[in-house]
């Protein structure tokens, strides 16, 4: 499949519009948003398999959870605090602790909502569905993890919440890499500090590791794809090798990445630790680099980062 | 349906009556009020209406049922139980640890059940999405739903009340509990329905609104439903909250109520005397 210059959205409706093509399970829900999400060219190809239950999320959640009790396999989208926040107990309720078959898609994830600003700027979506046993958290950032994980995210019999950058046509891996639903994928590989990150902090993140290069320190960079389940092995391998691990996400730092990361060294192999990504605030209207700039997640955060913790791991035991 | 079925109708209600009487009284404590109001329609759907397989209860062809108002349960699990799907001595775990009968329904606990619901609201979207489903894949049985009047002050419902006519499902039959009571009072008080046939012809629904309690005018109802053409039809079910306990009947304190084993034992009675 052609990926270059295109849109995370079209290559997402192209690859479901295959899987769909093979498996008549596949439906897909709307909430007056299939322009935004991409969607209206299945509905063109699969009229019948394709629900706009027009501006009601609630609802969108509750019919795709009746969709899954029949056997079919719902995606259900909309942008990320609509998808979650606004339909969350639906989510936990008729789709979690059911433990239904639905895969939702949220787009436009936190800073990347840009002109719509603090309203559709959801930087807790990932961490409240986190919360709901048995949800799979997933961030495809760029149209090759998409192409890759996709038929992953369809194959596994688990509800799915997808943070899709939809309006994104960088490329931040090589066509046809690899990935594994529910396993960090390791960028670069380094001895001095460890940066995990996810969606649009891959690429600042490759590029402070750039920088901390020319000063001598070697980053070994993962991208955690997936939230949750929460892959701990390269973490702590990381904690251990490494000593120090940043971690930089287009999220709250609270119930997120950062949280997730904290979550497994503080309990199996405590190493100094900074979190760049939002720091408990609303959004606001701005385009992406203006606000990452303004809530301190540039390259240059997260290379300072990196040299933070590396400077507290002589440190002993105690508050830092 | 003659007068014979007609009897065997209202004595199995009666029936499945005392065991809810008795699962909820053995355990002391228990919605009882908005599961006994649910029984003869319940009695009318899973007796005459629908088609179920008890000793295959994931059979695909089957037409589903989704308890909306999920509090309801207990009526749910006499009636399945009844049925064949478990054995009575089931419903004395009610509520007890590891219990394959909770409170509100789960899809994942218990035989018979197709959709979890407690959180009020959901079901009845759900409903609107195995309707939509058996559409979208040429299934010609039907999904039945029973939503409470509380319920129904829950935005979700008219959102899902929007889709079904919207895509015309005639395939879904639901039926609304108008017991005309909830936990804070009388709807009436609290945040009153009416007009409420009014509401569901609004939403473009095929509306009739009965006896709950009769099992003839139930059947009837859900007859006429059948033959319905490019629409969902609501029947709306007029009936007595605690209906056939006496210590329950019509109170407002019979939500979630305590039961003693005099009253439920004395209840039990009652309705063993009219023939069970």
């Amino acid at each position: 499949m052609e990926l270059s210059g295109r849109e995370l959205r079209s290559v997402y409706t192209e690859k479901l519009m295959e899987i769909a093509e093979k498996d008549d399970r596949v439906v897909v829900l709307e909430a007056d948003l299939g322009k935004a999400s991409g969607t209206i060219p299945f509905k063109d190809k699969y009229p019948d398999r394709f629900i706009d239950v027009g501006v009601a999320e609630a609802n969108m959640i509750g019919v795709a959870s009746g969709l899954a009790v029949m056997g079919k396999i719902p995606f259900a989208h909309s942008f990320t605090p609509f998808a979650t926040r606004r339909a969350f107990d639906q989510i936990a309720i008729s789709v979690a602790y059911a433990r239904l078959n639905v895969k939702i898609g949220g787009t436009d994830p936190g800073v990347t909502a840009e002109l719509n600003g603090g309203t559709h700027m959801s930087f807790e979506d990932a961490g409240i569905v986190r919360n709901l046993p048995g949800m799979i958290v997933v961030e495809p950032a760029d149209s090759v993890q998409l192409l890759s994980l996709l038929p992953q995210i369809m194959e596994v019999d688990s509800p799915v919440y997808m943070r899709l950058d939809r309006k994104n046509t960088k490329l931040f891996f090589e066509p046809d890499t690899e990935f594994t639903l529910g396993k960090i994928h390791q960028i670069s590989d380094g001895s001095d500090v460890t940066i995990i990150c996810s969606g649009i902090m891959i690429q600042s993140s490759v590029e402070a590791a750039k920088i901390l290069e020319r000063e001598g320190i070697t980053a070994r960079v993962l991208n955690m794809h997936t939230l949750k389940p929460t892959d701990r092995e390269p973490i702590l391998k990381a904690a251990e090798e490494t000593g120090a691990i940043v971690t930089a996400e287009n999220h709250s730092i609270i119930n997120g990445w950062g949280s997730a990361v904290a979550e497994v060294i503080s309990e199996d192999c405590p190493v100094p630790l900074r979190r760049i990504g939002v720091r408990d605030h609303f959004g606001e209207v701005g385009m992406t680099d203006f606000l990452l700039k303004k809530y301190k997640m540039t390259v240059d955060d997260i290379a300072q980062a990196a040299r933070d913790a590396m400077a507290l791991k002589s440190k002993d035991v105690g508050r830092r | 349906m003659n007068k014979d079925e007609i009897q065997e109708l209202q004595r199995q209600a009666r029936k499945v009556r005392a065991l809810v009487i008795e699962m909820i009284g053995r355990l002391g404590v228990g919605h009882i009020g908005g599961a006994l109001s649910i029984v003869d329609a319940l009695t009318v759907l899973y007796f005459r209406v629908m088609q179920v397989r008890p000793e295959e209860p994931s059979w695909p062809k089957r037409d589903h049922f989704v308890l909306s108002k999920g509090h309801g349960g207990p009526g749910l699990y006499a009636v399945l139980a009844e049925r064949g799907f478990f054995s009575t001595d089931l419903l004395w775990t009610l509520n007890k640890p590891e219990t394959l009968l909770p409170s509100h329904c789960d899809r994942l606990r218990t035989p018979g059940i197709d959709m979890t619901a407690g959180s009020l609201g959901q079901g009845f979207s759900a409903a609107v999405g195995i309707a939509i489903a058996k559409k979208i894949s040429g299934n010609p049985s039907r999904v039945f739903t029973i939503i409470g009047d509380g319920e129904s002050q829950e935005g979700q419902i008219w959102e899902a009340a929007m889709l079904a006519s919207h895509r015309k499902l005639d395939n879904l039959i639901a039926m609304q509990d108008y017991n005309r009571m909830q936990i804070d009072g009388n709807i009436s008080d609290v945040n009153g329905l009416e007009p409420l046939e009014d509401k569901w012809r609004a939403f473009g629904w095929n509306v009739t609104s009965i006896d709950g309690h009769n099992v003839e005018e139930i059947t009837d109802a859900i007859g006429k439903a059948k033959e319905q053409r490019d629409r969902p039809s609501m029947i709306i079910l007029n009936t007595i909250k605690g209906k056939g306990a006496y210590f329950a009947e019509g109170k407002l304190s019979s939500h979630n109520m305590k039961v003693t084993e005099e009253e439920w034992q004395n209840a039990i009675v009652e309705l063993q005397r009219e023939g069970v």
